[in-house]
Parts: C-alpha cells; sequence; structure tokens
C-alpha cells in the first residue's frame, strides 16, 4: 500500500475492474421484495392490534395462538426485520462517519435486529405450541 | 491514508438550506424519520409479544405502561409512523416502476400519502376509543 499514498485517484477508481462484488444489488432487491409483502402484513397487524386493544390476558393468547394468526405474525416478523436491518444498515451509512464507529453502529444494528426478531419469534411459536 | 485524502478539498453539492422545501423532499426526510422511529418502536413490539408468552402477570405490566397517557402517545405516534412509512413507501414501490414519476404526478401522491397516513391514524384511534367507550 506504499505506493497508494501518492495515488491521486479515488478510492472507487482503485478498486474499479478489480472484480465485481456479485451480491450488490441483493440488499436493494430485499428492501423491496419485503417492503412489498409488509403492505398486506402490516395493515394485517395495524388491525390486529386494534382488534386487541384492551384485551384481557386470555383473549390475546387465544388469538395470538391461532395458526393462522401465528403463520402471518411470523411472517410480518421476518418481512419487518430484514426490512428495518437494510433501511437502517442505509441510514448509517449514510451519516455515521469514521471506520470505526461505522463499523460499530453496523454491528449494532445487526445484534439489534438479530435480538428483536429472534425475541418476537420465540414468543409467537411459544404461544402457539401452548394454545 | 484516509487523513491524506482529507486533506484533498473538492467541491461539495449543495445541501438541503439552499432548496426550497417540496413536499417529494418533506416526505423523504419524514420517510427516513419514522422508519427509524418504527425500528426502535419494534422493541415495544417485542415486548408486547413477549410478555404475552410469558404469562398473566408480564401481560398486566405490559398494559399498565401501554394503557398509560404516556404510552397512548407513543402508540398514537407508532400508528401514524407506521401509516406513513406504509403510505409513503408504496409511492416509492410503484416509482422504481416509472410509474408516476413525473413532478405534478409525485406531488399529487405525496400530498395524498400523508393525508391518508393522518386519516388513518385518526380512524384507527377513533376505532380503538369507540370500541373502548371512551368516545
Amino acid at each position: 500500500m506504499a505506493t497508494a499514498r501518492k495515488d491521486m485517484r479515488t478510492p472507487l477508481a482503485r478498486v474499479r475492474a478489480l472484480g465485481s462484488a456479485k451480491s450488490g444489488t441483493s440488499d436493494h432487491i430485499r428492501q423491496r421484495i419485503t417492503a412489498v409483502a409488509l403492505v398486506p402484513l402490516s395493515l394485517f397487524f395495524i388491525g390486529f392490534v386494534v382488534m386487541l386493544t384492551g384485551a384481557d390476558y386470555a383473549t390475546a393468547r387465544a388469538w395470538l395462538g391461532n395458526p393462522i394468526v401465528g403463520v402471518a405474525a411470523l411472517l410480518l416478523i421476518a418481512a419487518a426485520i430484514m426490512h428495518m436491518r437494510i433501511g437502517m444498515q442505509i441510514v448509517i451509512e449514510d451519516y455515521v462517519t469514521g471506520h470505526r464507529l461505522r463499523s460499530a453502529a453496523l454491528i449494532a444494528n445487526f445484534f439489534f435486529c438479530y435480538a428483536a426478531g429472534f425475541a418476537c419469534i420465540y414468543a409467537v411459536v411459544k404461544i402457539g405450541f401452548s394454545a | 491514508m484516509a487523513e491524506q485524502r482529507q486533506a484533498v478539498e473538492r467541491p461539495l453539492s449543495p445541501h438541503l438550506q439552499i432548496y426550497r422545501v417540496t413536499i417529494t423532499m418533506a416526505m423523504s426526510i419524514l420517510h427516513r424519520i419514522v422508519g427509524v422511529a418504527l425500528y426502535v418502536g419494534t422493541a415495544l413490539v417485542a415486548w408486547w409479544l413477549l410478555a404475552t408468552a410469558t404469562g398473566p402477570d408480564a401481560y398486566a405490566a405490559f398494559q399498565s405502561v401501554a394503557g398509560h397517557w404516556v404510552g397512548q402517545i407513543i402508540l398514537f405516534g407508532y400508528t401514524w409512523a407506521l401509516l406513513h412509512h406504509l403510505f409513503g413507501g408504496i409511492r416509492y414501490l410503484f416509482w422504481d416502476e416509472i410509474v408516476g414519476l413525473n413532478n405534478k404526478t409525485a406531488d399529487i401522491v405525496s400530498w395524498l400519502a400523508l393525508i391518508a397516513s393522518l386519516g388513518g391514524t385518526v380512524i384507527v384511534w377513533g376505532i380503538v376509543c369507540t370500541s373502548r367507550g371512551v368516545i
């Protein structure tokens, strides 16, 4: 890298033609596919939560234990978590500068998404299997 | 190496402050802000689901926070954020397919998305309040 110090080319020019990333558009495509899935799923979510407002424990548990509701909830969780992981990654990449801070933010994003996602999935599966 | 690059003063493209605010621009910025809000709100959804999976006491603890006026304001904001991101996001799906991608249509659908998100929030909470006998 000693020669690169005197290199006046931009970072992009230096990596060009060194090979493609190949999966570079995967996040872009996933973001759109999950967005399409989330249109009906989030409408279902709003309707479901509205129906359950103020519901007692037994009612809430019975509804979440319904197989159709449970599967829809799992689909919603999977699509929403993937969508928000990509969305937050874009926000971080746009605004967070500095290698270490950016890396830490990107890793924290993954950790939060996995933690929230698995917490939701665990809860829905547990309710479903004990219904 | 990175420090050396910083020393090269390249011209910067003009940023937000010099442009007239347009509805599409405002909606774009809002889309990001409510997106981040929804991201944080996922923790509340996880709490709600885990509380329901755990037992009556945990569920009651969640209900008391959600039923508190602070919780209600957060839930109201969450409803609007979700509807805004939903209606605003549908525009992007059409624009990706180059449908309605001209200034006039873009302005109209952006206003419609904003009105739909605000109207939808009022309708959702109207239903909630009616079913609980508040109104």
